[in-house]
C-alpha cells in the first residue's frame, strides 16, 4: 500500500480542520497556513517522485477493492497537477501573510484555503467519476466562500454569476454521470473505459461526451462558456484571485484531459474535432477580450481564457507531441498566471488602484518590481528562453505535424496579441509617467511588502528555471503524455492485470 | 415507469431553465433547485426502476435473493442531495446578502462587473 | 428590521422544554446504533440540529445559543478533525487509509463491546452536521434581527 497517494488529499483536510478548530487564534492559523501548504508541497513532490519511479500508483480507500470501492490513482499527469497545486497553495499562503487583512482572516480565510486545496487535489487524484463530482463540489463550496470574503457589492454580483454557472455545470456533470452509469453499471473510470469498449451504441456515448465537454468547459472557462470568469475573478482579494487563476480553471482542463483520453476515445474524429474548434475560439475570444480592457486584473482574467485554449488545443490534436505540449503548457501557465496576479496585488498595495489609466511611473519608483513583472509577462507571451516559449513551441510544432494549419495560425496570432496586452500593461503601469491627478491616491502603503516581493521573485525564478531547464520538464511531460495516450496502463494499474 | 420519469426529468429541466432565464434572483435560485433535482432524478431513473425489491440480504446469507433494486444509485443521489442542500443553502445566504447590498431583486441591476 | 422571531405559543414553548432533552438523547441513540442498523452520524446530527432549531423557534436565538454552548464553527472544526483522524490509524498498520480498525473488550454489565474507527468518524460527521446546519440557521436568524 502506498500512503503517499492519499497524503495530498488528507493533509490539507487535516490542516484545514485544525485551522478551523483554532479559528479564534489568528497567529496559529497563519502558522498552520504556511506549515500546512509547505508540508503539502513536500508530500506532493514525494508523490511525483514515487510515480516517476514506480509508474501509476493506486490506493484503495478503506481497503475496498476496485471497481467497487473508491480508488485514488496517481498517474504522472495527476501527480504533476498536485505538485503545481501545492506550489501555488504555498505561494498564496505566504503572500497572504501580509496581503490578507485581519478582518478577512477572521472570516475563515485559512481554513477555506486548505479546504480548496483538498478539493482540488482530490479531483486530481480520484479514480472514480462520482467521487470527482464530490471533490468538485468541495472545491466549489470553498471557492464560493472565498469569493465573497469581505462582502463588497462587486463580489456579490460576481459571485451570483459564478455560483449559477458552476451549479449548472455540476447538474450537467451529474446527469452525464447518471447516463454513463446507466450504460456501464460502474463508476470507476478505468472500469468505465474498459466496459465502454463493448458498448455498441456509440451515438449515445458521443452525446454523453458532449455533456462532459459542456460541463468541464464551463469550469475551465472555454468558449462559449467563459463569460462568468471575467465577471467574477477580479472581485475577491487578490491572493484569492491568484489561487483561482492558478487552479480552478485548470481542474476543468485536467478533467477534460482525463475523460477525453481515458473514457471518450471511441469517435476521436468527431469529439476531438469539436475540441479543436473550441480551443481556437477560446484562444481568440480571450485575447481579444483582454485587448479591450484597462483594468489590471480583468486583462489577466481574459488571458486565463485564451491560455486555456492552448491547453485544449494540445488535447484536441491528440498526437503524442501535442499532449506533451498541453501538459507542459499547464505546468508553465499555473506558475506564470498566479505570479502575474500576485504582481497586480503588489502594484495595488503600492499605488491603491488597478486601473491602468491611473497608474504609471512604477519603473522609475520600483525598478525591481518592473523586472519581476517582465519575467512572467514575457513568458506568457512566449518570448524565448522563458517557459512560455517552449510550451508554445511544442504545441505549434505539433499543429504543423498534424497539418492543422488554421489552428497554428490562430495560436501564433494569439501569441502576438498576448505580447501586445503585456506590453500595454508594461507601458501603462511601469513606463509612462503617472497622471498628475492620480499621483496622490491613498494606498495601503509599502509596509510588509518584503514578503510579497519574495513570493513573486521565487515564482519568477521558477519560470526562468522551467525555461532554461526545459529538458527535464519536457521528459516528465512526455512520460505523462505517454501514459495518457495508452489508457491500458491506467486501467491495468487500477483493476489489476486480468488477462 | 422509466418513460414517465424521462418526461418528468425533461419537464424539470425545462422549468429550471425557464426560471433561470427570468430576471429575479429568487426565481434564479428556484431554477437551480429544480435543476439539481432534475439531475438527481435522472441519476435515479438510470439505475432502472424496480418495485418492491429492496436490496436486503437475508440473515445468514451472503447475497440477496432474486433480482433487487440497485442500491448504489440510491447512495449516489443521497450524496448528491446532501451536496445540493449544502450548496443551495449557501446560494440562499448569498442572494440574501446580495439583496441587502444591491437592494434589488433584479439581475439587470447587477451588471457592474460585466464590462 | 425588527421582527419577533419567537412565536408566542404556550403549547410550543412548554413542549419544546420537554422535547429538547428527549430529542438530544434520541440523537445520541441514533449515533451509537448506526453502524449495523439504520442510524448514523448524519441523521443523528440532523435530529440534534433540528432539536436546537425547534428550541430557537420556541424561545429565541440567545436561548438556542445557550443550549448549544459551543460556537457552531468550533463544532465543524473539531468534527472535521475527528473525521480525518479516524482514517489515520490504518496507515500505521500498513493498510490503506480509512481501513476500519476494531477493538473488542468485555465490560462487567454491558457485555461484549466493539469499538472502532468508524465510530470516531461518525462522531465527526455528527459534529460537522450539527455545526454547519446551525451555523446557517443562526446566520440567517441573526441577519433577520
Amino acid at each position: 500500500m502506498r500512503p503517499e497517494v492519499a497524503l495530498p488529499v488528507v493533509l490539507p483536510l487535516l490542516f484545514g480542520a485544525i485551522s478551523l478548530a483554532l479559528w479564534r487564534y489568528r497567529t496559529a492559523q497563519r502558522v498552520i497556513g504556511v506549515l500546512g501548504t509547505g508540508t503539502l508541497l513536500a508530500a506532493a513532490v514525494w508523490l511525483l517522485l514515487a510515480t516517476w519511479r514506480d509508474g501509476v500508483l493506486v490506493m484503495h480507500m478503506g481497503n475496498w477493492q476496485a471497481p467497487f470501492g473508491i480508488v485514488l490513482v496517481s498517474d504522472l499527469l495527476g501527480a504533476i497537477m498536485v505538485v503545481l497545486a501545492a506550489i501555488s497553495g504555498l505561494a498564496t499562503a505566504v503572500y497572504s501573510l501580509t496581503a490578507i487583512s485581519k478582518r478577512h482572516e477572521h472570516y475563515g480565510y485559512y481554513p477555506l484555503l486548505h479546504l480548496l486545496l483538498a478539493g482540488v487535489n482530490g479531483a486530481f487524484l480520484t479514480g472514480d467519476i462520482f467521487n470527482m463530482y464530490v471533490w468538485f463540489e468541495v472545491m466549489l463550496v470553498a471557492s464560493f466562500a472565498l469569493l465573497i470574503l469581505g462582502g463588497e457589492r462587486a463580489q456579490m454580483e460576481g459571485a451570483i454569476k459564478y455560483v449559477t454557472l458552476n451549479l449548472v455545470s455540476s447538474a450537467i456533470f451529474l446527469s452525464g454521470i447518471g447516463l454513463l452509469y446507466g450504460l456501464t453499471g460502474t463508476l470507476n473510470m478505468a472500469d468505465i473505459a474498459d466496459k465502454l469498449a463493448d458498448v455498441e451504441d456509440t451515438g449515445l456515448i458521443t452525446v454523453i461526451a458532449m455533456m462532459f465537454l459542456v460541463s468541464f468547459g464551463i469550469k475551465a472557462g472555454a468558449f462559449p462558456f467563459f463569460f462568468w470568469l471575467p465577471a467574477s475573478y477580479h472581485t475577491p482579494q487578490v491572493a484569492v484571485s491568484a489561487l483561482f487563476a492558478a487552479l480552478l480553471t485548470k481542474v476543468g482542463v485536467y478533467a477534460l484531459f482525463r475523460v477525453f483520453t481515458l473514457i471518450f476515445t471511441q469517435d476521436v474524429g468527431y469529439t476531438h474535432e469539436i475540441l479543436l474548434w473550441v480551443a481556437g475560439a477560446t484562444m481568440l475570444t480571450g485575447v481579444l477580450g483582454a485587448a479591450a480592457q484597462y483594468e489590471f486584473r480583468r486583462i489577466l482574467s481574459f488571458h486565463i481564457i485564451s491560455q486555456i485554449g492552448y491547453m485544449i488545443m494540445g488535447l484536441a490534436l491528440f498526437t503524442p507531441l501535442a499532449l506533451v505540449g498541453g501538459v507542459f503548457y499547464i505546468m508553465h501557465h499555473i506558475i506564470v498566471k498566479a505570479n502575474l496576479f500576485l504582481v497586480s496585488g503588489l502594484v495595488y498595495r503600492l499605488k491603491g488602484t488597478y486601473e491602468l489609466k491611473e497608474l504609471g511611473g512604477m519603473y522609475r519608483s520600483h525598478p525591481i518590481l518592473g523586472l519581476l513583472f517582465l519575467v512572467p509577462a514575457l513568458s506568457l507571451a512566449g518570448i524565448p528562453p522563458l517557459s512560455g516559449f517552449f510550451a508554445k513551441f511544442i504545441l505549434i510544432r505539433a499543429g504543423v505535424e498534424a497539418e492543422s494549419w488554421w489552428i497554428v495560425f490562430v495560436a501564433l496570432l494569439v501569441g502576438l496579441l498576448t505580447l501586445y496586452s503585456m506590453i500595454k500593461i508594461w507601458a501603462e503601469v511601469f513606463w509612462k509617467a503617472q497622471p498628475e491627478e492620480h499621483a496622490n491616491r491613498p494606498a495601503p502603503g509599502p509596509k510588509g511588502t518584503g514578503v510579497m516581493y519574495g513570493t513573486i521573485a521565487v515564482m519568477a525564478a521558477m519560470t526562468v528555471f522551467i525555461g532554461f531547464g526545459a529538458q527535464p520538464i519536457y521528459l516528465i511531460a512526455e512520460q505523462a503524455a505517454h501514459q495518457l495516450l495508452d489508457p491500458q496502463i491506467y486501467i491495468d494499474a487500477v483493476l489489476g492485470d486480468r488477462s | 415507469m422509466e418513460t414517465l420519469m424521462a418526461f418528468v426529468v425533461g419537464g424539470l429541466f425545462a422549468a429550471a431553465i425557464y426560471m433561470m432565464l427570468r430576471r429575479s434572483i429568487v426565481k434564479l435560485v428556484i431554477g437551480l433547485i429544480l435543476l439539481s433535482n432534475g439531475a438527481n432524478l435522472l441519476l435515479f431513473t438510470q439505475a432502472g426502476m424496480l418495485r418492491g425489491a429492496p436490496p436486503l440480504v437475508p440473515l445468514g446469507a451472503t447475497q440477496p435473493e432474486g433480482v433487487v433494486a440497485d442500491p448504489l444509485a440510491q447512495a449516489l443521489i443521497l450524496t448528491a442531495i446532501v451536496i445540493g442542500f449544502g450548496v443551495l443553502a449557501f446560494a440562499v445566504v448569498l442572494i440574501h446578502r446580495a439583496y441587502e447590498v444591491v437592494e434589488a431583486d433584479d439581475m439587470d441591476q447587477m451588471k457592474d462587473t460585466d464590462t | 428590521m425588527t421582527r419577533e422571531l419567537n412565536i408566542q405559543s404556550l403549547i410550543l414553548r412548554s413542549a419544546s422544554q420537554l422535547l429538547l432533552p428527549l430529542l438530544l438523547m434520541f440523537s445520541i441513540f441514533l449515533l451509537l446504533r448506526g453502524h449495523d442498523e439504520p442510524g448514523g452520524g448524519f441523521i443523528a446530527g440532523l435530529v440534534a440540529a433540528s432539536a436546537i432549531a425547534l428550541h430557537m423557534f420556541a424561545q429565541d436565538i440567545h436561548q438556542a445559543k445557550r443550549v448549544l454552548y459551543a460556537d457552531p464553527r468550533d463544532l465543524v472544526g473539531w468534527g472535521l478533525v475527528f473525521g480525518v483522524i479516524s482514517g489515520v490509524p490504518a496507515i500505521f498498520k500498513g493498510q490503506a487509509f480509512f481501513t476500519s480498525q476494531w477493538l473488542e473488550f468485555t465490560m462487567p454489565i454491558l457485555g461484549k463491546i466493539k469499538v472502532g474507527t468508524p465510530l470516531i468518524f461518525d462522531i465527526g460527521v455528527y459534529l460537522v452536521v450539527v455545526g454547519s446546519v446551525l451555523l446557517i440557521l443562526l446566520t440567517l436568524a441573526e441577519a433577520e434581527d
